[in-house]
């Protein structure tokens, strides 16, 4: 039985910055270290950690069943084959949307708490009963945003309604940097990002067409092995979350050509 | 600012967006945040200004009252260039 079980939501606001996808991949990284990892799709509505697992077809049950106490959990865990320390709670039917309360997801993680190192919840997006739901239940929380406004408005938006409900470290990804944009002015910088915030950042994850060959796979890039640049982020946000001290990848000092140095001079910073 | 901000306006160039879009979200934000609807914030500014304008005379024209947000904490910050103070200001203490 696990005493210090990390609960962990991974939550954005806004949809589609990539919050089920650092989900599966942390999940992965994290069990592939040794951790024993669970991750809960909390997106009843819209599931889809299953598919970016590649457990689809291996569901039998859902939280669903288990909180109607119609199976046993290790009944509807998903265990993955090739990363045995990893599980998946499948999300139930759309419709458990209109009965969940915060207490039933509490006690689901609850459970989890009791055989895992790590829960990790894929939060729908939005501020609204889904969101909350999950909020209860979590102790720390991971904000997925990309460098562009409306995400991190949406961002900022739930990180004050984090702070309310007391939740503790929440920690900033930073998803689909483009290193090159963000030289020539035309994304938002890292430090522009987290500066805005206000909140410690746990790692950024480049943009990477490699993301999306794993989704249509199954496979995420952490389990692949795979050296692409997103992968290489995720392992290296894993390793952090495990106490590691992993220097953080600054795009901005990327290559040291002429070209380089003067990109780099004209991001200095006037007043 | 930055570097190529500045050469930008000096070559007439527009603002880079990365800049741009530092200024809107500042702004946006330290709305988001004081959870004041804009409405409310013009009626406060009108009001204040009202106020400030009972004691001393002020520039309303280069007067400015905004919200500014750093490290997730929001300040009202008023900026008010007084002409003068007002002679009815300390009578009324007085008396
Ligand atoms: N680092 C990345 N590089 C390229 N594409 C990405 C990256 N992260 C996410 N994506 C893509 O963005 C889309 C949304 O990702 P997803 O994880 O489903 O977001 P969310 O769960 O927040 O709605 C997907 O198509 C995914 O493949
Ligand atoms: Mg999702």
């Amino acid at each position: 039985m696990a005493t210090n079980t990390r609960i962990i939501l991974i939550c954005s606001g806004k949809g589609g910055v990539g919050k089920t996808t650092l989900t599966a991949n942390l999940g992965i990284a994290l069990a592939r270290q040794g951790a024993k990892t669970a991750v809960l799709d909390a997106d009843f509505g819209l599931r889809n950690l299953d598919l970016l697992l590649g457990l689809e077809n291996r569901i039998v049950y859902t939280a669903q069943e288990v909180l109607e106490e119609s199976c046993r959990l290790d009944q509807a865990l998903v265990k993955h084959k090739q990363e045995p320390n990893l599980a998946l709670l499948p999300a139930g039917n759309p419709r458990m949307l209109d009965w969940l309360k915060p207490e039933d997801m509490q006690r689901i993680v609850s459970m989890l708490s009791d055989q895992f190192d790590y829960v990790l919840i894929d939060c729908p997006a939005g501020v609204e009963d889904g969101f909350k739901n999950a909020v209860s239940a979590t102790k720390e929380a991971i904000i997925v945003t990309n460098p562009e406004v409306s995400a991190v408005r949406d961002a900022d938006r739930v990180i004050g309604l984090l702070n309310t409900h007391g939740v503790n470290p929440v920690q900033l990804v930073l998803n689909r940097v483009r290193p090159k944009m963000i030289a020539s002015q035309e994304m938002l910088s890292v430090d522009d990002v987290t500066d805005i915030l206000a909140l410690p950042l746990l790692g950024l994850v480049l943009e990477d067409e490699q993301v999306i060959v794993s989704t249509n796979r199954g496979e995420p890039l952490t389990l692949t092995g795979s050296n692409s640049p997103a992968a290489r982020c995720y392992s290296n946000i894993a390793r952090r979350m495990q106490g590691e001290d992993i220097p953080l990848l600054d795009p901005s000092k990327e290559g040291s050509g002429m070209r380089d140095k003067f990109i780099r001079l004209m991001q200095t910073k006037i007043f | 600012m930055t570097l190529r901000d500045i050469l930008n306006k000096l070559l007439g160039q527009q603002k880079t967006s990365a800049s741009t879009a530092r200024e809107r979200l500042q702004l946006v934000l330290a709305h988001d945040r004081s959870d004041l609807s804009p409405e409310l914030l013009d009626q406060m500014k009108r009001e204040i200004l009202e106020v400030v304008s009972k004691y001393v005379e002020i520039n309303i024209d280069e007067g400015a009252v905004s919200l500014e947000t750093e490290d997730r904490m929001t300040a009202l910050v008023a900026n008010l260039p007084i002409k003068r103070s007002l002679p009815t200001t300390n009578s009324g203490v007085d008396s």
